[in-house]
């Protein structure tokens, strides 16, 4: 059942998706684009050598920043703004009575503009590589694969998370606004801005706890092949998406007898 | 014999509606203090409908029509009452329920705006487990009796919006659901739109034997369609039964309009015991009871020199928006 669920539904999906996605080539490019702003942290760190306190190299330390900007570009969730907008105008009710969750569509969507962004990536990677030629480097085939897995898990749970908030749209109608409050300690815990390792001891090890630093400090590190716990990142990633399933389980269930159909 | 497709009985639904006082004042109490009310806007309906029945839902704006439609498919829980479609309750959306219904909305859309009409079709049939053979069949057959072939490889945003309504019944149709929840699907049509539309929905009805309920502001769409309405008037039903049965009740006299050859017969005709409601020379009309229509006429052509005549129905519109605005009306 499941692998059919896959196999049918979900690859037609991501077909569907990807055409449609493929029709805003230009916005993707510009989102891609927009994304660049751990080059702006890596030109902050190294101008200021901050790379120094934290004991690792200037080439590590570029590596570390592609590799953020690149588990960012397939990372990245809306799917809180998209959900309050369908839910608001009424048009989440036609998927409602369809034998498909209607969070696989927004899924697929994600997906199909992952696959949309990945040729823009690479084009700002390969000027970043020209700029900094010193940084360029092979992950080997494992650590690669560890890093798309570790991606795909970080953007699980981002999914996870923005799919609870956007279900708070069955109460609150506005549940944008509470996802802008976990937008602050995602961009400065997630290491974005700074690599994790850079803060105090004691906040490391409250941070840790969090689902933030494996959203993008654990897979950029394993990617660009820092210093980082494999075993302790996974089994993280893993524990935070088996906690927030069932999560969003219970509230979309709890949430689509709230709904009202407004606007339709 | 046909069974009861339908079951719905003390239905009622409430909603919390937060009120304010106009002004700052006002803003500022709502602010702080938020003020709702629960508003009950179904108020325990029951009725059946059976299998193959095509049933139109009529009410003002704000009536409770389209709620009932919604709790019928699902989309929305029922505060009170039960609700049975198919054998399933049909806010538990189990698949199989799902797979049997489809609803809609004159005014919502779920094509995809950029791509053609075709994508949207195999995603919703790989949604209902078509196999893409079947899919392409369905596809053909609908497109067919809808006469869109040709747009199906357009992309949405290029189709009039007929043909994006055509575009959203195949789609909602693809997995030939045997209940069928319409709401206003001719919303926004031009006349021709709205026939062949209303002329593809009968052909539906009668190839697949599906239930059909519907809600329309379009009399048009209700008398060609459904032979019983159930009259909604807030949230309650007024009527629920045969619409010509509701015609005569509402509307027990019909209008004759009789051409005399002279004005000394108008003037003649006045004078007896028909109801006139108006007279101009040699034209009168006069008011006749549905009873008594033929001997009435019998009457008149036997006694009077009579040199047109016409039998006016009174316009349904009228008679019906009659029964939209009062509760109690006396049928």
């Amino acid at each position: 059942m499941i692998s059919n669920l896959i196999k049918r539904k979900i690859f037609t999906l991501l077909k569907v998706q990807y055409s449609n996605m493929l029709e805003y080539r230009v916005e993707i490019a510009l989102w891609a684009i927009s994304g660049i702003i751990p080059f702006f942290m890596l030109n902050i760190w190294t101008n200021n050598n901050l790379n120094e306190y934290i004991n690792i190299s200037n080439v590590m330390l570029s590596r570390y920043f592609l590799c953020a900007f690149f588990v960012r570009q397939f990372s990245v969730v809306w799917v809180v703004f998209s959900f309050e907008e369908d839910s608001l105008m009424g048009k989440v009710s036609p998927y409602l009575i369809q034998p498909l969750n209607p969070f696989f569509r927004y899924f697929a969507q994600h997906l199909a503009e992952q696959l949309t962004r990945f040729p823009f990536a690479l084009l700002i990677a390969t000027f970043f590589f020209i700029f900094n030629p010193e940084s360029i480097w092979i992950p080997n085939f494992g650590v690669l694969l560890l890093s798309v897995i570790s991606t795909f898990l970080s953007f699980l749970i981002q999914f996870l998370i923005q799919s609870i908030v956007a279900c708070l749209c069955f109460w609150t109608e506005k549940a944008s606004s509470i996802e802008r409050l976990l937008f602050i300690p995602t961009l400065f815990l997630s290491g974005l801005l700074a690599p994790v390792v850079s803060f105090p001891e004691y906040v490391k090890s409250w941070i840790y706890l969090t689902p933030f630093p494996y959203l993008i400090d654990f897979p950029a590190n394993l990617l660009s092949g820092n210093a980082t716990n494999i075993s302790r990142g996974f089994s993280m990633q893993i524990l935070w998406i088996l906690l927030l399933f069932p999560l969003f389980k219970k509230i979309w269930s709890n949430g689509t007898k709230k709904y009202t159909a407004m606007g339709s | 014999m046909y069974k009861n497709i339908i079951e719905v009985r003390d239905l009622s639904k409430s909603f919390e509606i937060s009120s304010k006082e106009p002004g700052l004042k006002g803003t500022i109490k709502h602010f702080f203090r938020r003020q709702t009310k629960s508003l009950k806007v179904i108020k325990n309906v029951s009725f059946e409908i059976k299998e193959g029945e095509i049933v139109g839902f009529l009410g003002a704006n704000g009536a409770g029509k389209t709620t009932i439609l919604k709790m019928l498919c699902g989309l929305i829980y029922p505060s009170e009452g039960s609700v049975l479609v198919s054998g399933h309750l049909p806010y538990r959306r189990k698949e199989n329920f799902l797979k049997k219904i489809t609803l809609i909305m004159g005014q919502k859309q779920q094509l995809i705006w950029d791509l053609p009409p075709i994508e949207s079709f195999y995603l919703n049939a790989s949604i209902y487990d078509l196999d893409k053979k079947e899919a392409k069949k369905r596809i053909k057959k609908l497109s067919e009796m809808l006469e869109i072939d040709s747009e199906l490889f357009i992309p949405v945003r290029k189709l009039s919006l007929g043909q994006r309504m055509k575009s959203e019944l195949l789609a909602a149709l693809i997995h030939e659901p045997n209940i069928l929840f319409l709401d206003e699907p001719t919303l926004g049509l031009d006349i021709n739109a709205q026939r062949n539309l209303r002329k593809f929905l009968q052909k539906y009805n009668k190839e697949t034997n599906a239930t059909i309920c519907l809600t329309s502001h379009y009399m048009k769409d209700i008398t060609s369609l459904c032979k019983r309405v159930i009259c909604v008037h807030e949230g309650s039903i007024s009527y629920d039964g045969k619409l010509d049965l509701l015609l005569k009740k509402l509307s027990p006299v019909k209008e004759i309009i009789i051409v005399c050859r002279s004005e000394e017969d108008a003037n003649k005709l006045e004078n007896t015991s028909f109801n006139v409601k108006n007279k101009t020379k040699n034209e009168i009309t006069i008011l006749v009871e549905n009873n008594s229509i033929t001997s009435s006429l019998k009457s008149i052509l036997n006694n009077f020199d009579i040199e047109d005549l016409y039998i006016n129905e009174p316009p349904i519109d009228e008679i019906i928006g009659k029964i939209l605005v009062k509760k109690d009306y006396d049928i």
